[in-house]
C-alpha cells in the first residue's frame, strides 16, 4: 500500500500544503472564494459553451491575444501582490523588529515576483499585443499557423498555472528568478520549488518558442501585396525583430533547465564542482537566453510608441529606415553582451572590457530611437490621448534608467554596484518604464480595435499619474540606497537611518497599487459606458496602419478583400487617395476551423509537469503518453478549414456600411 | 474588377486611382516548410549549448575514466554508416514520392526507419555498456556532458522514427495528397538535420574524444 501510494503522489503529502502559514491560508480562502464566485458568474449565465466554443478553442489570432493579456493582467495582480509585500516588509522589518515575513517565505517572494512578472506578465502581454495588432497591420486574415497559436496560449497558461500551484502545494523556488546553482541543485534545495520553477517555465517556453516561429513565419510569408519589408509598420518590424530573437534565445533556456533538471533529478554533474561541473556555466547560459530576453520585452514596446507617436503628432514617423535599422541592431547586438550580468565573475579585464563596450554601443541605437520620436513630436500637432502620455512618461523615465544602465556597463562601477538596490532600481526603471508603460500605451491605444469602444479617459489619467509618480516614489529611493551599498534581496536591516527610504519605496507602491486599481476602475467604467465610447468608423485616432481600416473588432476574416500596399501608413494614404470600401463583388473566404486540441494538450501538460514535480512518476508517464496520443491523434485529423461564404461576407459588410452611414 | 489589379504607380499623385486591395482571392504562400526550418535552427540551438556543455566539461574527468578509454571508434563507425545510409534511403523516399509512386516510397521509409532503429540499438548497447561498468553520467562532468549530447541526438532519432511509422500510416491510408507531401519534406528536413548534427558529434565528441 505505501508503494502504491508513493507511485500515485510520490513525495506529495499532507504536509506539503501550508496550513501552519496563516498569509497563505489567508491568500488561498481569498483565491478560493474568488475562483468560486468567478466559476459561480460563469454557470449562471450559462457561459461555459460560448466560452469554450469562441474563446478556449479559438483559432483567432485576435482571440487569442486577447486572452493573452486577460492572462497576462491576472497574472500581473499576482506579481504586484508579491511587490506591495516586499516592500511592506522593508518597510517594517527594522531593529528588533523581524518583520511579517520569515526569511523562507520572503525569498519565496521575491523569486515568484521576478519569474511571474517577466514569464508571465511581460510575455503574455507582448505576445498578446503582437498576435492581435500584427496580422492586421500586414493585412493577413490570421497568423501562419492558427492551431499552433492556440495551443502555444494554452501552454502559457500551464506554465502559470504550475507558479499558482506553488502558491498553495508545497513551495516555489527560494533562489532567484534565475535559480543560480549551486543553491538551485538538489543539495541545496531539495524540496519541489526549483522543480516547480524548471517545469512552469519549460512548458511555457515550449508555448513562446513556437509562437516566435509562427509569428515569423507571418511576417515572412503573409504581408499583403505590395508591402515590401520597408514598407512594414514599425509595431510589425518590431514584432519581426523580436520573434527572431525568441527563436534564437529560448532553445538556450530550454536546454540549461533540461540540464538543472537533470542534475536535480538523474544526479548529473553539469553544475556539480566535485565531479567537474561549472556553475558558471549555468549562469553564461541562463543569460545568453536572459539578455536576449529584455529586447524580447522591449522592442515591440519601442514599437508601440512609435506607432503611438506617429498617431498622435499628425505626422509619419520620423527617421523610419533609421528605426528600422536601429531595432535590427539592437536585435544584433542583444547577443553580445550577456556576460555584463557577471563582470565579477573574474573574467580578466579584456573579456569583461568586451562586453562593457558592446553594452555601452547598444545606447546608440536606443538613444537614435528617442529622437526619433523627439523629431516626429516636433512641430507635430501632438493631442495627449492616454497612449501619448504613457509614451512621452517613458521617454523621460526611459533615460534615466538607460543612463544608470551605461552607468552600471562600466566594469570597475559594475564591481561595486552589482547585487546592489542600484541594479535592482536600473532595471525596474527600464521594464516598467520601457515594457510596462508601453503595453500600457498599447492596450489604450488598440483597445478600441479590439473590442469597439475606447477606454475611459478620466479613469485612464488616474491610473497613469499614479502609476508614474508612484514609479518615482518606488524606485528614485533603491538608486540612493544602492549608491549607499545596501544588497538586494534582503529582508531586514540593521541601520534605522535608512528607513526613510524604505518607507518612501513603500509609498511608492502604494501609489502604484492605486494606479493599478485605476485601471481596473477604468475597464469597469469603459465597458459600462460603451455604447457612449463606442467606435463606429473603426478608427477612433485617425491612425496611419492598416488595422485602423478594418472595423472594430474586426470581423473573423480580419479584411473582406486582401489590401493591396503602395507605401508606409498603408492607411492613412488610402485616406488620403479617398478610399472606397467595396461594396460587392465578395468571395468566399478560406479560414481554418476552431479545435480543443490545445487546450486539452496544455491540460495534459500541467499534469505532466506536477507529476514530474512531486516525482509521481506513473501519473507523469501516463500523461506523457496522453500528450503523444493526442498530439498523434491531432495529426490524423486532415479537415482543418472551411469556407466563409460569400454571402455571409457580403452580410456582414453590409452591416458595417449602413453603420457608417448612419453616423456620417 | 480584377482587371483593375494591375494599374497601379506609386506617388502618381491622388488624381490618379490608385487600387487598395485585391478584387481576387490572395493566396498566401504556405509557410510550413520556412516554419519547420526554423524550428529547425532552434534545435539547432539546443544541440549548439549541448556541444558547448561538452566543450566545457569535456575534459573533466573527476577521477573517471577519459574519452579514449571508453569510447571505441569501430562501433561508431558501424553507427555512423547506418545513419548516414538511412539520410540516403530517405532521399529515394523523397524521389519516389516526387514521382507519385506510394509503395516504392513506403519502402523505402521502412528500410529507413529500419536504419534508425539500427541506429539506436547500437547506440543504446554502447550506454548499456558503459553504465555497466560504472560509466554512467553521474560518473563525472565528462561522462554527463557525453551523455547528454549523443543521447539527446537519439532521442530525436526516436522521435523521427515514431513520426516515419506515424506518416506512413498516413500516407496508407490518405494516399500521397498534398498535406502528406509536406509532412514527408519536413520530416526528410528533421532527418537530414539529425544527420549533419551526427556528423558533428561524431567528430567532436568520439574522434576527438578518443585522442590523448
Amino acid at each position: 500500500m505505501p508503494d502504491l501510494t508513493k507511485l500515485l503522489f510520490g513525495r506529495l503529502t499532507l504536509e506539503s500544503l501550508p496550513f501552519h502559514e496563516p498569509i497563505l491560508i489567508g491568500t488561498f480562502a481569498v483565491v478560493a472564494l474568488g475562483g468560486i464566485a468567478l466559476l459561480g458568474v460563469i454557470t449562471y449565465y450559462r457561459l461555459w459553451g460560448y466560452l469554450w466554443r469562441e474563446w478556449f478553442t479559438s483559432i483567432d489570432h485576435k482571440k487569442i491575444g486577447i486572452m493573452y493579456m486577460i492572462l497576462g493582467f491576472v497574472m500581473l495582480l499576482r506579481g504586484f501582490s508579491d511587490a506591495i509585500m516586499m516592500r511592506a516588509q522593508q518597510a517594517i522589518a527594522f531593529g528588533d523588529n523581524m518583520g511579517y515575513l520569515p526569511p523562507e517565505h520572503y525569498d519565496q517572494i521575491f523569486t515568484a515576483h521576478g519569474v511571474i512578472m517577466i514569464f508571465f506578465v511581460a510575455m503574455p502581454m507582448v505576445t498578446g499585443l503582437m498576435n492581435f495588432v500584427m496580422p492586421l497591420q500586414i493585412g493577413a486574415r490570421d497568423v501562419a499557423f492558427p492551431f499552433l497559436n492556440n495551443f502555444s496560449f494554452w501552454m502559457t497558461v500551464a506554465g502559470a498555472l504550475l507558479v499558482m500551484a506553488s502558491l498553495f502545494i508545497g513551495e516555489f523556488a527560494r533562489t532567484g528568478w534565475l535559480a543560480y546553482p549551486p543553491l538551485s541543485d538538489i543539495a541545496s534545495s531539495p524540496d519541489a520549488g526549483v522543480d516547480y520553477y524548471i517545469w512552469a517555465l519549460q512548458i511555457a517556453g515550449v508555448g513562446t518558442l513556437l509562437s516566435g516561429i509562427n509569428l515569423l513565419v507571418t511576417i515572412v510569408k503573409m504581408r499583403a501585396p505590395g508591402m515590401t519589408i520597408m514598407k512594414m509598420p514599425v509595431f510589425t518590424w518590431t514584432a519581426l525583430c523580436t520573434n527572431v530573437l525568441i527563436v534564437a534565445a529560448f532553445p538556450v533556456l530550454t536546454a540549461v533547465l533540461a540540464m538543472l533538471a537533470l542534475d536535480r533529478y538523474v544526479g548529473t554533474n553539469f553544475f556539480t564542482t566535485a565531479s567537474g561541473g561549472n556553475a558558471m556555466m549555468y549562469i553564461n547560459f541562463i543569460w545568453i537566453w536572459g539578455h536576449p530576453e529584455v529586447y524580447i520585452l522591449v522592442l515591440p514596446a519601442f514599437g508601440i510608441y512609435s506607432e503611438v507617436t506617429a498617431t498622435f503628432c499628425r505626422k509619419p514617423l520620423f527617421g523610419y529606415a533609421s528605426m528600422v535599422y536601429a531595432t535590427v541592431v539592437i536585435t544584433v547586438l542583444s547577443y553580445l553582451v550577456w556576460l555584463h550580468h557577471f563582470f565579477t565573475m573574474g573574467s580578466g579585464a579584456s573579456v569583461n572590457s568586451f562586453f562593457g563596450i558592446t553594452t555601452m554601443i547598444i545606447s546608440i541605437p536606443t538613444g537614435a530611437k528617442i529622437f526619433n520620436w523627439l523629431f516626429t513630436m516636433y512641430r507635430g500637432r501632438v493631442e495627449f490621448e492616454i497612449p501619448m502620455m504613457w509614451t512621452v512618461a517613458f521617454m523621460v523615465t526611459f533615460v534615466i534608467g538607460g543612463m544608470t544602465g551605461v552607468l552600471l556597463a562600466v566594469p570597475p562601477a559594475d564591481f561595486s554596484l552589482h547585487n546592489s538596490l542600484f541594479l535592482v532600481a536600473h532595471f525596474h526603471n527600464v521594464i516598467i518604464g520601457g515594457v510596462l508603460f508601453g503595453l500600457f500605451a498599447g492596450i489604450n491605444y488598440w483597445f478600441p480595435k479590439a473590442f469597439g469602444f475606447r477606454l475611459d479617459r478620466f479613469w485612464g489619467k488616474c491610473s497613469f499619474w499614479f502609476w508614474l509618480i508612484g514609479f518615482y516614489f518606488a524606485f528614485m529611493p533603491l538608486y540612493v540606497m544602492g549608491l549607499m551599498g545596501v544588497t538586494r534581496r534582503l529582508n531586514h536591516f540593521d541601520d534605522p537611518s535608512l528607513r526613510i527610504w524604505t518607507y518612501l519605496a513603500a509609498f511608492g507602491a502604494f501609489l502604484i497599487l492605486l494606479g493599478i486599481g485605476c485601471t481596473i476602475m477604468q475597464f469597469y467604467v469603459s465597458f459600462r459606458r460603451r455604447v457612449e465610447l463606442r467606435d463606429v468608423t473603426g478608427d477612433p485616432w485617425h491612425g496611419r496602419t492598416l488595422e485602423w481600416s478594418t472595423s472594430s473588432p474586426p470581423p473573423p476574416y480580419n479584411f473582406a478583400f486582401t489590401p493591396r500596399i503602395h507605401d508606409h501608413d498603408a492607411w492613412w494614404m488610402m485616406k488620403k487617395y479617398k478610399y472606397e470600401r467595396p461594396l460587392d463583388g465578395f468571395l468566399p473566404i478560406h479560414m481554418p476551423h476552431n479545435t480543443g486540441t490545445g487546450f486539452i494538450l496544455g491540460a495534459l501538460s500541467f499534469v505532466f509537469g506536477f507529476a514530474m514535480i512531486w516525482y509521481m512518476w506513473l501519473v507523469a508517464a501516463l500523461s506523457f503518453l496522453a500528450i503523444l496520443v493526442v498530439a498523434i491523434t491531432h495529426t490524423f485529423n486532415y479537415d482543418r478549414d472551411y469556407y466563409i461564404p460569400a454571402d455571409e461576407v457580403r452580410r456582414v459588410e453590409q452591416s458595417r456600411t449602413e453603420l457608417l452611414a448612419s453616423h456620417v | 474588377m480584377s482587371d483593375m489589379s494591375s494599374t497601379m504607380t506609386p506617388g502618381s499623385g491622388p488624381s490618379e486611382k490608385l487600387l487598395f486591395h485585391e478584387a481576387r482571392d490572395v493566396h498566401t504562400a504556405n509557410g510550413t516548410l520556412l516554419g519547420f526550418w526554423v524550428y529547425l535552427m532552434s534545435d539547432c540551438l539546443i544541440f549548439a549549448c549541448l556541444f558547448a556543455a561538452y566543450g566545457v566539461l569535456g575534459r573533466e574527468y573527476a577521477g573517471g575514466p577519459t574519452g579514449a578509454e571508453v569510447l571505441e571508434l569501430p562501433t561508431v563507425a558501424l553507427n555512423t554508416t547506418l545513419l548516414l545510409l538511412s539520410s540516403i534511403t530517405y532521399g529515394f523516399a523523397v524521389l519516389e514520392m516526387q514521382r507519385d509512386r506510394k509503395n516504392p516510397m513506403l519502402v523505402w521509409l521502412v528500410i529507413t526507419g529500419l536504419l534508425g532503429a539500427g541506429f539506436l540499438t547500437v547506440e543504446l548497447r554502447e550506454f548499456a555498456h558503459l553504465i555497466a561498468e560504472g560509466n554512467g553520467p553521474q560518473r563525472s562532468a565528462f561522462l554527463t556532458s557525453f551523455f547528454s549530447l549523443v543521447g539527446t541526438h537519439g532521442l530525436h532519432v526516436t522521435c523521427g522514427i515514431l513520426w516515419l511509422i506515424v506518416l506512413m500510416v498516413q500516407v496508407m491510408k490518405k494516399g500521397l495528397i498534398h498535406a502528406n507531401k509536406r509532412r514527408l519534406l519536413c520530416l526528410s528536413m528533421f532527418w537530414h538535420f539529425l544527420d549533419v548534427v551526427w556528423v558533428g558529434v561524431f567528430s567532436f565528441v568520439y574522434l576527438m574524444g578518443v585522442l590523448p
